[in-house]
């Protein structure tokens, strides 16, 4: 192993401390160390999204953060999207437009969209596909997940 | 019967994959699980001069670094390709896991390195040094044919892998006698299935015994192939597929890592740990698609097509997977689409390249069909001056003459390809759309449209008709269902199909829920472990509803016989008087004396003193299904793109799918599998392509490489079905899950000429980039002496990635041409 580093991070409103090697991503750390498997990687290359989380509040990469360079802050992931032990309005979206197929991307995509409902509480069918341009699915063909985005805009998500 | 089947109901999977409690590969890391890394080549073709490991191995972290040789006693055989036609030679290289003395594509693998940690074996790969001396590579199919070229296997002297050729009607008549002949050389590109979820495992040992846990399709086949393969009985290994992330025909096969996986768990007693990069997916999973077909279509004057003669050149790469030189075949029995042509002959070569093997993806053979005989009726039609609609209705083979036997010998059970034109034109009015393109026109906005009215084969199969004595393929293809409802009255169904996605757990609860009288939220969907539940066939070719779901539905039909028969003994009633209405069992004419399923389960493992004692107790039944036939779904889909001719970019603005898969089970999972399978389409015909270089090199070996279709690039999708049931399953259903990816392309395709036809653009091959869009445009204002997009892609420029721009970087930021 080589240089360590001790870091803190505020996971899903949990305080967790670790010592983390310093190359160790954050997918990795929030994976194999914290057990969250519900965050996925589907590339080498920051391109596919399913690593998506939120620091501090905005929709980062997991894949393309160090764990050391969120010590200090405050990650969600999608264990902790739902604040009130059911469901987030974009979760119960998704499954009632069937907005996934194989699930793979469906944590990325999901808190891709929770980031772009916070900033657009009501976007366009056009400003959802930009907004969600850095998320890839294979399965769906990306039409249900824009119907599940507006219909959680329409329930008021971001209020 | 129905009260849940043709529901929307919404899925079973998803609560746990919304939450992120899914339990993908990657997920699963048993206690003390080693790490695997792999060794693999630089060089397209080269000779193995020398492998030092001993630097690696010297790593604290490292159990243990294995090649070709360190583990030569373990293999009990070479990779298998499972398909030998009678009378038909192929030149089917040695195929190992590791490379022996060659590699033959960049990423061969060479060794494998075990460690104990994810980072550091990839470090350790670093210091295995392999010395190579290069040998010259082909990776041009129809260079590869030519004399002088150079050899993927010396041994056999030539490239060429087999050749194959179907026929039927009078073909050389049918040209002599035509008014008309058209040829067209159709090049349909190399791609990737590029699920989102990589390929992986964890190999389990316990003792003898080894559990793998894979990412695959086919749990059944793999067990089978690697007991072969690796010499354990199967009796002694035990394979589960658990959530999988996505298939699209890349995880349909069997792996070199996956033999590996179980004979160093075996070697080293602890589980070991494997998950593939994407780079590796793009290099090391099979590739599809990959060929140069020249087709000729006879035709009278009036528009009767008469014959049709195709020849494929199909790249299959250097070595066969499991199903590599069958794939290109796989289209031939519907060759000659929904048209009622009296004479067809079809021949595919096969040629070695120093490229990764081509396989299954989505399609596999249906969509390369489709796409030359879609767009070679569109010439066909201008040559005529037909319209091309019209040209279609003249040869759709009628709505009244099914069951109909083509010229090639296959029996379509059932269609109506007039009916889902029409359907289509109610949602789609062609006259409005050439005024509205004539307008946009004069404003200099190319707007164009495509359609295709496709049939495709699928349902896996008749067993005799595709196995050993059939087409040749060494297995059979009929499915398991067992139903078994529990003491308290819940139901557990076990497949031997095998998702990834598809929904099976919803539609097969529905499926058994009316058929044994229970609530689908009370029935569980089993499936994907080779422990539970009978053998099975697993899941491609859309072969999960109508094989699998018929097998289940049977099962479910036994129980509910069962079920009946101890209903009519505690009722006092004959079992044919009891019928099943609403979830009760109820003796006819008399609702009032029913019993619910949870009262005869309860009767059926408790049994009281009134039941007679002939009646076994349980309430389990198993169902294998053999189909008589396949099933051929089919469509209009129509497509709309504009075209920016000053940078080539390509935008589809409007796509309409009328599709017919027969009764729908669960429409919402029809439309969604639609969707997905047209974008998997649009994908090809607009965005990717696998590139090697001239020497071999892979050229797209990411996603910033090779362009997914992100949201932004494809549109909101209408869709609307027609209903005709197959006569050749109970259900009456046909599969849906590659319909789209087959029926997309040409109508994509023939979309972009008609936008361009005005200035001249007659034909264009795939992936329609912008620097091929714009390459074609100035090709035919240049009076066609402009320059040519070259078939393979070589120029960096001319590939599906960067210009078309996948990812985070959108089409806008991309920099289009």
């Amino acid at each position: 192993m080589g240089a360590t580093v001790r870091i803190a991070v505020t996971v899903n409103g949990e305080v967790r401390q670790s010592e983390v090697e310093a190359r160790t991503l954050l997918v990795h750390w929030l994976r194999d160390e914290l057990g969250l498997t519900g965050t996925h990687i589907g590339c080498d290359t920051t391109n596919c999204g399913a690593c998506t989380v939120h620091l501090n509040g905005e929709s980062i990469k997991s894949c393309t953060v160090l764990a050391a360079q969120a010590d200090g802050a405050q990650v969600t992931t999608i264990e902790g999207l739902a604040t009130d032990g059911g469901l987030h309005p974009l979760q119960d979206a998704f499954w009632e437009k069937h907005g996934l197929q194989c699930g793979y991307c469906t944590p990325g995509m999901i808190m891709a969209a929770a980031d772009l409902l916070q900033r657009n509480p009501n976007p366009s069918d056009e400003e959802i596909r930009h907004g969600l341009e850095g998320n890839l699915c294979r399965c769906t063909g990306y039409h249900n997940i824009v119907e599940a985005v507006k219909s959680a805009a329409a329930s008021g998500v971001s209020a | 019967m129905s009260t849940y089947v043709g529901q929307a109901m919404k899925r079973k999977e998803d609560p746990r994959l919304i939450t992120g409690r899914g339990n993908f590969i990657d997920d699963i890391t048993p206690i003390g699980t080693l790490w695997a890394a792999l060794v693999r080549s630089p060089e397209a073709h080269a000779r193995i001069v020398s492998i030092d490991k001993s630097e690696a191995e010297q790593r604290p972290d490292v159990i243990g670094v294995f090649t070709h040789d360190d583990l030569a006693g373990d293999f009990a055989a070479p990779m298998p390709m499972i398909w030998a036609p009678a009378g038909v030679e192929i030149k089917t290289p040695e195929h190992w896991p590791l490379a022996k003395g060659e590699v033959k594509h960049v990423g061969d693998p060479v060794a494998i390195v075990i460690g104990t940690d994810r980072y550091s074996v990839n470090d350790a790969v670093e210091d295995v040094i392999v010395e190579y001396d290069a040998l010259p590579a082909v990776v041009e199919p129809e260079a590869a044919l030519e004399d002088g070229s150079p050899l993927v296997w010396e041994s056999f002297g030539t490239n060429q892998t087999h050749e194959w050729s179907v026929a039927g009607g009078e073909v050389d008549a049918a040209f002599a006698e035509a008014d008309v002949v058209v040829s067209q050389r159709v090049v349909n590109h190399r791609t990737a299935g590029a699920a989102i979820e990589t390929r992986g495992w964890v190999a389990e040992p316990r003792g003898e015994h080894v559990t793998l846990y894979s990412a695959t399709q086919i749990p059944h086949i793999l067990r089978f192939v690697l007991s072969l393969c690796c010499g354990i009985p199967e009796d002694k290994l035990r394979v589960v597929a658990p959530d999988v992330g996505g298939g699209f025909g890349s995880k349909l096969n069997v792996f070199a890592e996956e033999i590996l996986a179980v004979l160093l768990a075996k070697r080293l007693q602890r589980p070991i740990k494997w998950i593939e990069t994407r780079s590796e997916n793009m290099a090391v999973t099979h590739h599809g698609r990959d060929q140069i077909s020249y087709v000729e279509m006879a035709v009278k004057r009036d528009g009767k097509v008469t014959g049709l003669r195709v020849r494929s050149v199909c790249d299959l790469g250097a070595y066969f997977m499991a199903l590599t030189p069958f794939i290109p075949e796989l289209g031939f029995p519907v060759g000659n689409g929904a048209y009622d042509i009296p004479a067809v002959s079809l021949t595919f070569v096969g040629v070695f390249t120093n490229k990764f093997p081509t396989d299954a993806i989505r399609g596999a053979g249906r969509p390369e069909v489709t796409h030359w005989i879609e767009l070679t009726m569109n010439q066909v039609a201008r040559e005529l001056g037909m319209d091309p609609l019209e040209l279609r209705r003249r040869n759709f083979i009628a709505a009244d003459d099914f069951p109909h036997e083509t010229a090639l010998g296959i029996v379509y059970d059932s269609g109506n390809y007039q009916g889902t034109l029409d359907k289509l034109l109610e949602r789609f009015d062609v006259e409005e759309f050439r005024r509205e393109q004539k307008e946009l026109r004069e404003q200099g906005i190319h707007r164009g449209l495509g359609f295709s009215t496709w049939v495709e084969v699928c349902g896996l199969a008749p067993s005799r008709v595709v196995g050993p004595q059939g087409v040749g393929l060494q297995g059979a293809f009929w499915e398991s269902g067992m139903v078994r409802v529990s003491a308290s009255g819940t139901a557990t169904v076990y497949t031997g199909t095998s998702p990834h996605g598809q929904g099976h757990d919803t539609g097969f609860a529905q499926i058994v829920a009316d058929r044994i009288g229970l609530d689908p939220q009370n029935v569980n969907v089993i499936h994907g472990d080779t422990d539970q539940g009978p053998w099975g066939w697993d899941t491609y070719g859309s072969r999960t509803l109508a094989v699998g779901g018929e097998a289940v539905a049977r099962a479910a039909l036994k129980v509910q016989d069962k079920a009946k028969r101890i209903c009519a003994a505690l009722l006092e009633a004959a079992p044919e008087d009891i019928e099943l209405v609403d979830g009760n069992y109820q003796v006819k004419g008399s609702p009032d004396k029913s019993m619910t399923m949870v009262e005869i389960a309860g009767a059926a493992h408790i049994p009281p003193q009134e039941l007679p004692t002939d009646i076994e107790p349980g309430l389990e039944e198993t169902s294998f299904y053999d189909p008589e036939n396949f099933v051929f779904p089919f469509g209009a889909h129509a497509c709309v793109v504009d075209v920016d001719v000053e940078t080539g970019k390509v935008k589809v603005v409007r796509y309409v799918a009328v599709d017919d898969c027969g009764p729908a089970i669960n429409p919402m999972l029809i439309d969604g599998q639609v969707h997905g399978g047209v974008v998997h389409a649009i994908g090809q015909a607009l965005y990717e392509q696998v590139v090697y270089d001239e020497d071999g090199q892979l050229v797209t070996g990411t996603f910033v490489d090779y362009a997914l279709p992100t949201a932004a690039e494809v549109p909101s999708f209408e869709t609307d079905r027609t209903e005709t049931p197959s006569p050749t399953n109970g259900l009456g259903v046909k599969g849906i899950g590659e319909a789209g990816t087959i029926a997309a392309s040409p109508a994509v395709t023939e979309a972009v000429i008609d936008a361009l036809r005005p200035l001249g653009v007659e034909w264009m091959d795939m992936p329609l980039t912008p620097m091929r869009v714009w390459q074609a445009i100035q090709a035919a204002g240049n009076g066609g002496d402009g320059p040519r997009a070259s078939e393979q892609g070589r120029s960096l420029d001319d590939h599906g990635g960067g210009a078309a721009g996948s990812g985070p970087t959108g089409p806008e930021e991309g920099g289009a041409a």
